[in-house]
């Protein structure tokens, strides 16, 4: 199930105290409480992704970023990728730069929380993509000598804090 | 994890009467697919943001594309489907279109 990771993650957290590391202020605000690793972490990504958006676009571990619209007209997809794609990918580089710039700040704006969810989800496609991640993988304990046992570890972070951000936007 | 049985969630699409209607003119639906990478929660969280809909109906329809592997979440003018279809892939859901 995609969330078991974020959910059973929450859990743990909720039991023995930690505050939510993504949570609502009374003025509408959203504070984080996010380790000095967690902020680098999220600082590096998004450029990450940026390279290789700038670089090779047509990269397969990019394929969930652009999806057809129309699965069996070729024209009208054509059509809809001329009219949109630029402005869909605009928006994605928009909302990883931000993720990057305000990955060190204590509080967000709602619409700064919104990019932050975009963000997240692009950086989880794509790895996810090339991990080529199933529903099983939520439920697999990470083997520290696996090969991809770090890029994992960063797949079920981003997992479980997307989940928590999910949460605390849903509070509004 | 919620019964299999669940009744298919409902989104009303503009349904003119009759088989004869020309082919221009019958509605679009746009269709949101499972995958086993955006999570449950996020996925509510869009259909709500999107549409308006209610909690409860954004639920029925995530749990709908993960148990079935696929909802019609809007429809309607083809304009009005590119345009939803659109703001579904710029969240990252993967969102196809096609006539009713």
């Amino acid at each position: 199930m995609p969330t078991a990771s974020g959910r059973r993650c929450a859990r743990i957290r909720a039991d023995v105290f930690v505050p939510s590391p993504i949570e609502r202020t009374r003025d509408g605000d959203f504070r984080l409480r996010l380790s000095d690793a967690e902020r680098e972490l999220l600082r590096a990504l998004p450029g990450e992704l940026l390279a290789l958006l700038a670089v090779d676009p047509g990269d397969p571990t990019l394929r969930r970023l652009s999806p057809a619209a129309y699965e069996d007209d070729a024209e009208a997809e054509g059509e809809f990728r001329r009219l949109m794609q630029d402005e869909l990918m605009e928006g994605r580089r928009e909302a990883l730069r931000l993720l990057a710039e305000t990955a060190a700040r204590d509080r967000l704006t709602a619409e700064e929380l919104d990019a932050w969810l975009r963000a997240l989800t692009d950086l989880r496609l794509a790895l996810g993509t090339r991990l080529e991640v199933t529903e099983e993988t939520y439920e697999r304990e990470i083997d520290p000598r696996d090969p991809e046992a770090y890029e994992l570890s960063v797949f079920a972070y981003l997992s479980w804090l997307q989940e928590q951000a999910v949460e605390a936007a849903m509070q509004s | 994890m919620a019964p299999a049985t669940l009744a298919p969630a409902e989104v009303e699409v503009e349904q003119p009467a009759g088989e004869d209607v020309p082919e221009h003119e019958r509605p679009w639906i746009v269709i949101v697919w499972n995958d086993p990478i955006n999570l449950m929660s996020y996925v509510t969280f869009v259909f709500q943001k999107l549409f308006g809909y209610s909690r409860e109906k954004a639920t029925k329809l995530m749990l709908q594309v993960h148990e079935e592997g696929k909802a019609v979440v809007s429809g309607g003018q083809r304009e009005k489907a590119e345009h939803d279809v659109a703001r579904l892939h710029a969240h990252g859901l993967w969102a196809t279109m096609r006539q009713d």
